[in-house]
């Protein structure tokens, strides 16, 4: 398969990059993980393509403050095996160790990904379970969009047009909590068919904090408050795990139905929670 | 002249590492895409993406005008050649014209319309994209049951019932063994459309020479031989000016044994334009217009005394042909009938095959080709015998096996089978996996509430196909052997192996035979200049019916090496051995060079005996070999998912005498992968409407690293009467076993919630269902 | 309309003028001719097609080739040196880990990078890091088996 033809520019600044942008024919490379593959099945066809990768500064990961950012050009691999990853928020880590295999970590990119919103993607689990905040630059300035609020729907971000993932913002993960990324992966194309994302920071024998992200079992990726404030509110894991996903839309394919991966992000979150609370200190 | 002579030891049955390896682990080797012709040509293949419609028009102005493009094909170009060839001659067989384009109607998804052929592939591409074909679509029909029902649409609209053929067979008086049956059990089983999936998937490069009127066809293929046969009459030219040449193949299992549409179309586009063209297939167009595996919808009965003794066994077979019939479509569901009393005594069989059009790509052989369909349907049933008369699985099979003493066996379907001694890879399999210890572990497993299953299957095939009374194009195989002057050894094989190692086995037979070092042996195959005729490798038949006629050409070499000898050392009786000429009486020698020398110098010959060193033999096989062994497989089901893991995976094959273990192990690993996937994961699903779901590898789950299990296989030798080597064939063994034993293993596991049957692919989904089933 | 593209590709340097759509695939096998890396798929699952960039194992079916501006590229044949066989490779072929051999130089590639990461892996690290590469012929135990030896014998 062999895509349509395009114009392809490396621009070195941001700001050249957003004016190339500006006709609106033009799509940003990351990765090419996701874009690739559409453009080789002709389901994308851009007219010019803006490769983000001779830009400094896009793949640095970096800690100041108690918040980590990460360069929306790094790699799954780059955040799988950063030590400040490991260190201060350990479960994007974890996250991007289960994405795709070792060829696509080395090649595919955070900003990519999040980009992409593919709702069967692993790492907005992980980010909305962490708060996690998606910076956009377009012509106008900066702006961060909750990760929460920027998964919108299948493929659907909140970004606008002319807009650039160019950071994603996590907040340090306490020491002290735990965390635990589960993922039910597709047999053929590795993706999750639900992946789960747990933080609980304990307290005595409660629990004071519990996030929860679930990817892969409706449109887009979403927070499972309900089952958080079961958590907090002492209600134990398993009731918590069994609201997981009440009142959300599911997505169905040849290998799992809605009812099915509604059910599957309750099993794994439940042992998710599990987990992370082994986990916590 | 040498006098003192070390025997070189044998190398029948070492582990010897293969002789076709430094060019693939380089990447020397060359597949078909790695070739390249001066001038030559791409082609894109426009392809139907509706199951069924009618074709109004097709307008290829755009795709004409776009530059690069040097011609396009469609339809009417075609008419007039032969047609994509069926092999098959089943009485009343319904045969629909096969052209190599569409006419005026497309009857699936992938059903070759137009070629687009570009100075590159990018531009051939691009233009596939511009040519307009206007559609009509009509109701399609991609299930063979629904295809069967009344008012279904018809696939052909000349057969409105879709169906292609009848086909009738048995053995026995199956009446009166369900008459005189404590117990009858009944199933319907599936074996689900698997795609074969060659991770090299098709190619064609056709040369023509216009000066020689010669055409050279590369096509990754089994059949090198055949595919030269049939594409000339398709085209209608001398059989003499057609060569055909397989490159490095990447895989085939059954879905390169097959002439295809664009295998001729290409040697007809090349005489066409005057230049070389070439086609390589996507990995959609792999999984749309490559043939599909399995596809059938079978009911079984069997009927058996309250002891457990079988005595027969009804069948009524529905085939999913697809749209039409490629080489081998329809014969492949009368090989299961074939195959259908599997290990067991019972003489009384009847079986009804329904051969059935619906708008999906054709069946024909994938891995097993019928047999897998067969024992998986004839283990599970033995195994749901066992579970209605609360008889352990293992016991029924022992108390119903054909006895070691029995052999040569007729079955009721008409077949001897050749050696066996049936028990004694159960008890080995039982042996290695500690049984009893895995029965007393899942009973503490189920009191605590785990899913624990072990399932067992003791399989039997058809393998080493076959007499030529068998198969439609002959079931012989060829091989010549040459010495060359320098004491070389030159082996022409008709057989094509692409991954199975007969480049090293066959080695290894001529080292033995003529006490060469393997190194000094080449093996040649795959070129029909070069080669004498061969059928190919299929069936597992390379070693066993090419690997016998090498083994025969052999022995009329050496016969005539002895004669050179014997002129040599002035004697009448020597012995050939090892290297060596030997005049036992006075202990002197002649090395082989000195004899190969000797044989083409020609400065004096053996009485009657020409110059030169070259034997060839065509030998036809007396009969099938029937290798048969036992999988025992442990599984745990996941309560809350549904998932199912395997704990262990034990197998014990019997594949007649082995000649390289490390091979033999390569080719039962791959084929419990193919096994296993077909158990767990495989599924090539069409909608309603007859487009295809499963279309590509994201789709569509072949086994992977990290989901297969560790392979505990060992073997039991019981050396086959039929061929001079002893041995049965390996190639399908693993698949063969595997796909009953899992079942069996998971239905056993869910037993106690009243499981009784599951249809493959034993998806998570579909354990959970019924897990929460029986709860509710 | 095409471009410039500069590259290392085993170490010797290539120039060209491609396409920009060209993949790194098609320029590897078709302009630089080195036909070891294969196509088994289009959408980034079998791992036929898998390179070393810059010392990283990709897929080279999902790149156009003018990413790798400036780029090093080592395929399967730039293995050997000086005749003598990867590890590996040899490896590969002591433990009978191909048949047709067709996924075998993206299943090296991509094995070189597992032990690079990780020089003594388990048997499930093996697996898990060959996720990414389809072999339809060997149930992938001879795989496992040969990169385990390569480990043992102290890596690639």
């Amino acid at each position: 398969m062999i895509s349509n033809a395009f114009s392809y520019h490396t621009p070195e600044t941001l700001e050249e990059a957003l004016a190339m942008l500006e006709d609106g024919g033009g799509k940003i490379l990351a990765g090419g993980m996701s874009l690739i593959p559409l453009m080789k099945l002709r389901l994308a066809s851009p007219e010019s393509v803006v490769d983000l990768r001779r830009i400094p500064g896009l793949k640095a990961i970096t800690e100041e403050g108690g918040a980590v950012r990460i360069g929306a050009m790094a790699t799954h691999h780059e955040i799988e095996i950063s030590p400040v990853i490991r260190g201060k928020c350990p479960l994007l880590g974890e996250a991007a160790s289960a994405i795709g295999d070792i060829q696509v970590r080395n090649m595919g990119t955070i900003g990519g990904s999040v980009a992409h919103a593919d709702p069967a993607a692993d790492y907005p689990a992980a980010l909305v379970a962490l708060e996690a905040r998606i910076r956009l630059r377009s012509a106008n300035g900066e702006r961060t969009v909750e990760a929460s609020e920027f998964f919108v729907d299948a493929f659907t971000t909140a970004m606008e047009a002319g807009e650039i993932v160019v950071a994603i913002e996590v907040k340090e993960e306490e020491a002290s909590e735990g965390f635990k990324y589960e993922k039910v992966a597709h047999p053929a194309s590795g993706f999750p068919v639900v992946g789960v994302a747990v933080r609980v920071k304990k307290s005595g024998a409660g629990i004071a904090m519990a996030r929860i992200g679930v990817t892969g079992m409706g449109p887009h990726a979403f927070r499972a408050r309900n089952a958080e404030a079961l958590l907090e509110g002492g209600a134990g894991a398993a009731a918590a795990a069994a609201v997981v996903g009440e009142g959300e839309e599911t997505n169905s394919d040849l290998y799992a139905s809605g009812e099915y991966r509604r059910h599957l992000a309750r099993v794994h979150a439940g042992r998710a929670i599990a987990a992370a609370l082994t986990r916590a200190l | 002249m040498a006098t003192t002579i070390t025997k070189p030891e044998t190398l029948f049955g070492k582990r010897v590492r293969r002789q076709e390896d430094p060019r693939l682990i380089t990447g020397t080797a060359l597949y078909l895409d790695d070739l390249k012709m001066p001038g030559m040509h791409h082609a894109c293949v426009v392809r139907s993406p509706h199951a069924a419609a009618k074709i109004r028009g097709i307008d290829t102005s755009a795709a004409r005008a776009l530059p690069g493009v040097a011609a396009i094909f469609t339809g009417a170009d075609v008419t007039g050649l032969g047609a994509v060839p069926c092999a098959a001659s089943i009485p009343g067989l319904r045969v629909p014209h096969h052209h190599l384009l569409a006419q005026d109607r497309v009857y699936y998804v992938g059903h070759p319309v137009a070629v687009v052929v570009g100075t590159d592939r990018y531009i051939a591409r691009d233009a596939a994209e511009l040519v307009e074909v206007d559609y009509e679509p009509t109701a399609a029909v991609a299930d063979p049951e629904k295809a069967l029902a009344a008012g279904a649409p018809a696939v052909h609209p000349e057969w409105p019932d879709n169906v292609a053929f009848n086909f009738h067979q048995e053995g026995g008086d199956t009446e009166e063994a369900f008459r005189q049956a404590d117990v009858v059990v009944r199933q319907r089983i599936t074996s689900q459309r698997l795609i074969p999936t060659s991770i090299e998937t098709r190619g064609v490069i056709a040369e023509w020479r216009a000066g020689e009127r010669s055409l050279t066809l590369h096509s990754s293929t089994q059949i090198p031989h055949l595919l030269r046969t049939l594409v000339a009459g398709i085209l209608g030219m001398p059989e003499n000016l057609l060569r055909v040449i397989t490159p490095e193949v990447g895989g085939g299992f059954g879905s390169k044994l097959n002439v295809y549409a664009e295998e001729a179309l290409m040697a007809y586009i090349a005489m066409k334009i005057n230049k070389p063209v070439k086609w390589v297939e996507s990995r959609r167009e792999n999984f749309q217009a490559t043939i599909h595996g399995r596809g059938h919808v079978d009911y079984f009965e069997l009927a058996a005394l309250r002891d457990g003794t079988i005595l027969g066994l009804k069948l009524k077979l529905i085939q999913d042909l697809g749209a039409y019939h490629q080489l081998l479509t329809p014969v492949i569901p009368t090989l299961s009938v074939l195959m259908m009393p599997g290990l067991y005594r019972f003489k009384n069989v009847n079986a009804d095959v329904v051969g059935v059009f619906t708008n999906c790509v054709p069946t024909d052989a994938y891995r097993g080709a019928g047999r897998p369909e067969a024992t998986h349907g004839i283990e599970r049933m033995v195994d749901m015998l066992a579970q209605e008369l609360k008889m352990d699985p293992a016991e029924i099979r022992l108390k119903n096996f054909v006895h070691a003493d029995e052999f040569p066996y007729g079955t009721a379907t008409g077949l001897t089978y050749d050696s066996g001694d049936y028990a004694k890879p159960l008890h080995k399999a039982m042996a290695e996996a500690g049984y009893e210890q895995l029965r007393r572990e899942q009973a503490a497993a189920r009191a605590e509430g785990r899913l624990v299953g072990i399932g067992l299957s003791t399989y039997g095939e058809i393998c080493a196909l076959g007499p030529s009374i068998a198969l439609p194009a002959g079931g012989w195989e060829s091989a010549t052997v040459k010495v060359e002057p320098s004491g070389k050894v030159t082996v022409l094989t008709g057989a094509s192996p692409h991954g199975q190692g007969e480049e090293t086995t066959f080695a290894q037979i001529v080292a033995d035979e003529l006490g060469v070092p393997m190194d000094d042996v080449l093996v040649v195959h795959g070129d029909t200049a070069v080669v004498q005729y061969g059928i190919g490798t299929f069936g597992s038949r390379g070693t066993a019916v090419g690997g016998s006629a090498l083994y025969y050409a052999l022995q009329d070499l050496k016969a005539k090496m002895k004669k050179f000898g014997a002129m040599m050392l002035g004697t009448e009786q020597v012995n050939f051995s090892g290297g060596y000429c030997v005049d036992e009486a006075t202990g002197k020698s002649v090395t082989f060079a000195e004899m190969a020398v000797a044989a083409y110098h020609a400065k004096k010959l053996p009485a009657n005996t020409e110059p030169g060193l070259v034997a060839t033999h065509f030998w036809e096989p007396p009969n099938f070999t029937f290798p048969f062994g036992a999988h025992l497989v442990v599984t745990e089901v996941d309560r809350e998912t549904g998932a199912i893991e395997i704990k262990r995976y034990v197998c014990v094959d019997d594949i007649g005498r082995i000649i390289n273990p490390l091979i033999v192990d390569g080719q039962v690993h791959g084929g419990v992968a193919q096994g296993l996937g077909q158990a767990l994961w495989e599924q090539a699903v069409y909608d309603e409407s007859g487009q295809l779901v499963s279309g590509e590898l994201t789709d569509y789950a072949l086994p992977r690293a990290s989901r297969m299990p560790w392979i505990e296989s060992s073997h039991t030798e019981t050396p086959s009467p039929v061929n001079p080597l002893g041995v049965k064939g390996v190639g399908e063994a693993g698949t063969i076993g595997c796909s009953p034993a899992v079942v069996n293993s998971v239905v056993d596991a869910l037993s106690p919630l009243g499981v009784r049957h599951i249809d493959m692919p034993l998806t998570p989904e579909k354990i959970w269902k019924l897990i929460e089933g029986a709860r509710a | 309309m095409k471009q410039t593209l500069t590259l290392t590709i085993n170490g010797k340097s290539y120039s060209d003028e491609v396409e920009p759509r060209l993949l790194l695939i098609h320029y590897l096998r078709e302009v630089a001719g080195l036909t070891g890396p294969h196509i088994g798929c289009e959408t980034s699952i079998c791992g036929a097609c898998t390179v070393m960039l810059d010392g990283m194992a990709v897929k080279s079916c999902t790149m156009f080739a003018v990413q790798a501006e400036g780029r090093s590229v080592l395929t399967i044949e730039g293995l050997a040196q000086n005749g003598k066989l990867d590890p590996l490779q040899e490896a590969f072929w002591n433990e009978h880990a191909l048949q047709c051999g067709f996924c075998t130089p993206g299943m090296i590639m991509t094995a070189r990078q597992l032990l690079a990461d990780n020089p003594s892996p388990s048997e499930q690290e093996i697996r898990h890091g060959l996720e990414g590469n389809l072999c339809r012929c060997t149930g992938y135990q001879h795989i496992v088996n040969a990169v385990k030896a390569v480990a043992k014998a102290g890596g690639a």
